[in-house]
């Protein structure tokens, strides 16, 4: 195992090198000097106090919605819905926060982020009951019900949940004040990233070291032996969707909880997708996925800057996430050269 | 919009028809081209990347050259361009083609919204039409039928398509490629040579079914211009089992499916109106749960397609 792991660290490696040549191409066509912008992007991203806690703020929901497609992957599901989960995450915790007003402040955080989990965890495994039962296709389904998700969020806060009082843009009602939760203290940056960190930490534990991740793993690597080891396949899938959809339900609510405090538009910035990409550059690995959400994190952060800097389109954060994510996929094509030399 | 109040309910079966007639041009061009891709036995999921991409190459060129049509092979031309790179990347070994499909609709969306940014304000000039409706006084019913004669060409190319696949040398090959890669080798074939065509042919209808959006309808070029026709289509590729005359019946579907939100805002029913949006959406769905099946692939699935296994 560790030479596997060792060989994608070297591979990821040399596809972030490769993306980042041709990233720096991209820019000199455009007439910028590469080397300025891609120091431009180190200060936008890690640069300095400012640009770190932007960076983990932005890294903070990808952690959880990388998760969305992670758990799926090592059962063998390609589940592309972390978009719906984490606009169904941010509902169910908005209809909870209402709902339980009258709660204690700490009791009510932890049942609005819990609804939330839920939510997303319900919405992802019926994906997988789909593809059990009907044999529907999951990454379909998935890419399907986000933008059912959607659909169902803005007829939510265009009348049945609106807050009336904001004529601005259409929100839902607010959950009550103190159930929101704050900053960590000493940093501008929300509570969000802790319960990534957690929960990616947790996971990583429990694909590794028990029973359960062991089915999983042999349910991913081969559905006949799985069957013939007689493990409970269609509640495997189910358990590992749900367990993904809660994850980014949770990235959701903690939109809620530590941002918002209502759902809106806000909710669908491509969290979902992004958390895609942090998976599969990850290489499905949940420790992997803490470096990687820095990453992204720390892309995106620096967009503002490049775009003031350098006058460029936001839309240049996409170029690179894009260029990042072919380079990597490409470099599957380079595994096992070198355990086949050296075995 | 006061004379479609005056036509009443009319007006929103005119707004349906004309609503499945405009909004399914594009669906039928990147689904063609999706049935093509599919056939060949690979996935394309970055079509929406390719379609935006498309939508802005076209409107740009169309700005800067004056000719809407020299726009239209421009899209097609950037499409074809994401279909090789698509193709080229699946060729290579252990390379999941729906992962590709994923990284390139997130940078065909980077790359037409970072070089189209200078076109997002100016007015570039639009495909023509063929005024269908000039029997008719109604103004209404006048710009409904306004219809693109690339609603036609994509009808013909669906019928085209249709005998193709099944009458033709071509069409043979590509299908082989699609059921049994193994079988295609020993002929002497070489599978991702047949599916790098098929994979930039896909590529070149969808950046033409962008170009639709940038140059006719709706018309213009900005970042919201594309409502997830690409993804769809991949859906209606399987909704239609991979045949081209059932994906334009299917295009015609969605495209009224998606006016009706539209349409009946237009009488006064705003309850609801969002839901209206998720209809192509849960229509397809629903519809995939119905024609599934756990135990046997759907009729007319090529067999080597990652997504059915």
């Amino acid at each position: 195992m560790p030479t596997d792991s060792l060989e994608s660290l070297l591979l990821s490696l040399a596809a972030l090198a490769v993306a980042a040549i041709l990233f720096g191409g991209f820019v000199a066509l455009q007439g910028h000097d590469p080397l300025a912008v891609y120091q431009t992007l180190y200060l936008g991203s890690f640069g300095t106090r400012f640009s770190i806690e932007n960076t983990l703020t932005q890294a903070a929901p990808l952690l959880l919605t990388a998760l969305c497609t992670l758990i799926p992957a090592r059962v063998g599901l390609l589940v592309i819905g972390g978009e719906g989960a984490v606009v169904l995450g941010g509902l169910g915790a908005v209809l909870a926060g209402v709902a339980l007003a009258s709660a204690p402040a700490s009791i009510g955080t932890i049942l609005t982020v819990s609804a939330g989990a839920l939510a997303g965890g319900f919405w992802i495994a019926a994906a997988a009951a789909l593809k059990h039962m009907r044999g529907v296709n999951e990454t379909i389904s998935t890419l399907l019900m986000n933008y059912i998700a959607i659909a169902l969020m803005n007829h939510l806060i265009s009348g049945p949940i609106r807050d009336f009082s904001q004529t601005l843009k259409a929100q839902s009602w607010s959950i009550p004040n103190p159930f929101m939760v704050g900053n960590i203290p000493g940093w501008s940056v929300h509570w969000g990233l802790v319960i990534g960190l957690t929960f990616c930490v947790l996971l990583h534990l429990v694909l590794r070291h028990t029973t359960l991740g062991f089915s999983f793993d042999i349910l991913g690597g081969n559905r006949r032996a799985a069957q013939m080891a007689g493990l409970p396949i269609g509640r495997l899938m189910l358990l590992a969707c749900f367990l993904g959809g809660a994850a980014a339900g949770i990235a959701g609510a903690v939109e809620i909880v530590a941002v918002h405090g209502a759902a809106s538009e806000s909710l669908v910035v491509g969290l979902g997708y992004t958390g895609i990409l942090v998976a599969f550059l990850a290489r499905q690995n949940a420790l992997a996925v803490l470096l990687v959400a820095l990453l992204l994190g720390g892309i995106s952060a620096s967009g503002g800057l490049l775009q003031r800097r350098f006058d460029m389109p936001h839309a240049v954060t996409t170029v690179l996430q894009g260029l990042i994510f072919i380079c990597v996929l490409a470099s599957n094509a380079l595994a096992g050269r070198w355990r086949r030399s050296s075995g | 919009m006061s004379s479609t109040l005056d036509l009443g309910w009319w007006g929103v079966v005119l707004a349906i028809i004309a609503g499945a007639i405009r909004v399914s041009t594009p669906y039928l061009l990147v689904s063609l081209g999706e049935t093509l891709t599919e056939k060949s036995g690979r996935v394309n999921l970055g079509l929406e990347g390719t379609l935006v991409l498309g939508a802005m190459s076209g409107f740009a060129t169309s700005y800067l050259t004056g000719s809407p049509w020299l726009g239209l092979l421009a899209a097609g031309v950037s499409g074809a361009a994401m279909g090789l790179l698509h193709a080229l990347i699946c060729n290579l070994p252990r390379v999941n083609d729906i992962a590709v499909g994923i990284a390139l609709f997130i940078f065909g969306i980077g790359l037409a919204f970072y070089l189209g940014k200078p076109f997002i304000e100016p007015r570039a000039p639009m495909l023509p039409a063929f005024p269908l409706g000039s029997w008719s006084h109604h103004p209404a019913i006048r710009s409904a039928f306004d219809v693109s004669p690339l609603f036609f060409i994509g009808i013909a190319l669906a019928l085209a398509l249709e005998w193709g696949m099944k009458n033709t040398r071509w069409g043979l090959i590509l299908r082989m490629a699609g059921d049994s890669a193994d079988a295609a080798r020993a002929i002497g074939r070489s599978v991702e040579r047949i599916r790098t065509y098929a994979t930039m042919a896909g590529g070149f209808l969808s950046g033409v079914g962008g170009g639709f959006l940038s140059l006719f309808y709706p018309g213009n070029w900005n970042e919201g211009l594309s409502s997830g026709q690409g993804l769809m289509a991949v859906a209606l590729v399987i909704f239609a089992r991979w045949s081209p005359v059932r994906c334009f019946y299917a295009s015609l579907l969605f495209g009224g499916a998606s006016a009706i939100g539209p349409a009946v805002q237009t009488v006064g029913i705003t309850e609801g109106y969002y839901l209206f949006y998720a209809a192509p959406y849960a229509l397809t769905l629903a519809l995939l749960i119905y024609s599934s099946s756990p135990t046997q692939a759907l009729s007319g699935a090529p067999n080597e397609l990652s997504i059915l296994r």
